[in-house]
């Protein structure tokens, strides 16, 4: 794949004089492998889907005039009878999440070199960190349902709260479960050697698609828990 | 151009973008944990933010390194979300407005306080 992407624009230039190459050459406009555009489109679109979320969830929050309850206060969490320490269990699943994208980052780097043992075996890691994440997202969803919180209401102050929690991280979960079993059906592919001759772009556009779900957690993080 | 050999690079630049983000998650993190209010908070909050998310895409998804082509077409769209972020402050502020002028809502209203229902420490937030 790459060897044919790559004679189509030897003599390319790069920035935008390379942008009005790449449009009006009347050839293939993007020289990636196609996967990875495709994977990029999916991923504006997605992009779109969460800010769609959040908007919807900054515009609750600044409209109503109920008070929102304070999460710091609600996502505290106690240690062998320990003073609360606020959020620091969303702060343990933000490091798992960058912990993830490093290791991904690492197995892309490393299927480049066609090291395929390595690959894996770092491929499997990022996938069992996020599985880590789903789990402490499912320990919190807990905690919150007995204490009360639902999408209509909460013990504490604007029931969008709830709502918004909900729709937002279990959104997001969704996105991270799928990131696992993505993750491991191709690291058992590129085990088994099906990317031998195609080549290790599986493992970059896989990747792109996880560090979008670190991304989207950046941003969940600053304006949901943090804000 | 590494784009069309794939995106190769060197190791080290992934083991420093990984260092940083702990940082600057660790940063963020500790606006909340020193509790900082007022635009100080929200500042902070917004350039952190900011930098990861730019370090995740220019880095660790290799937008820094892709032809300006595939560039625009991914960072192009996302532009039009600003104005419906911007419409939509405006939008929320306006009914909250109406809700505290017209329907006698309380906008200085407080949130109760948390109480979290644990095995051995009930009460313990307060």
């Amino acid at each position: 794949m790459s060897d044919t992407a790559a004679t189509n624009i030897t003599e390319s230039r790069s920035g935008m004089a390379g942008l009005v190459d790449d449009w009006t050459s009347d050839k293939q406009t993007y020289h990636v492998p196609w996967g990875k555009a495709m994977m990029w489109i999916f991923l504006v679109s997605d992009t779109f889907i969460f800010t769609c979320f959040l908007v919807g969830y900054m515009t609750v929050r600044t409209s109503t005039a109920e008070p929102w309850p304070v999460p710091a206060e609600v996502f505290a969490l106690s240690f062998f009878g320990s003073d609360p320490i606020p959020l620091i269990l969303i702060a343990i699943m933000t490091f798992i999440l960058i912990t993830s994208s490093g290791t991904m980052a690492l197995a892309v780097n490393y299927g480049y070199r066609k090291d395929k043992r390595m690959t894996a075996i770092l491929m499997m890691v990022t996938a069992a960190f996020g599985a880590s994440f789903v789990g402490m997202q499912a320990f919190e969803w807990t905690k919150l349902i007995t204490e009360g919180v639902r999408p209509w209401g909460n013990p504490w102050g604007a029931p969008q709260f709830g709502s918004v929690f909900f729709m937002v991280t279990g959104f997001h979960g969704l996105h991270v479960t799928a990131g696992v079993i993505y993750l491991s059906i191709v690291a058992r592919k590129v085990i088994k050697g099906h990317y031998d001759k195609k080549g290790f772009e599986i493992v970059e556009i896989t990747g792109l698609y996880w560090h979008f779900v670190d991304l989207v957690w950046v941003f969940i993080f600053a304006f949901f828990y943090l804000w | 151009m590494s784009a069309e050999a794939g995106q190769q690079h060197p190791l080290g630049i992934y083991l420093k973008i990984w260092i940083l983000l702990f940082v600057l998650s660790t940063l963020s993190y500790l606006v909340d944990y020193f509790n900082f209010q007022g635009l100080l908070r929200w500042s902070l909050i917004i350039i952190f933010m900011l930098l990861k998310a730019g370090f995740i895409i220019a880095i660790f998804m290799h937008v820094m390194w892709e032809r300006m082509a595939l560039v625009l077409t991914i960072l192009g769209p996302p532009v039009a979300l600003l104005f419906l972020i911007g419409f939509m402050v405006s939008e929320g502020h306006y009914t909250f407005g109406a809700r505290v002028d017209h329907f006698g809502a309380n906008p200085n209203a407080q949130p109760l306080p948390v109480t979290h229902i644990g095995a051995d420490h009930e009460g313990a937030s307060h």
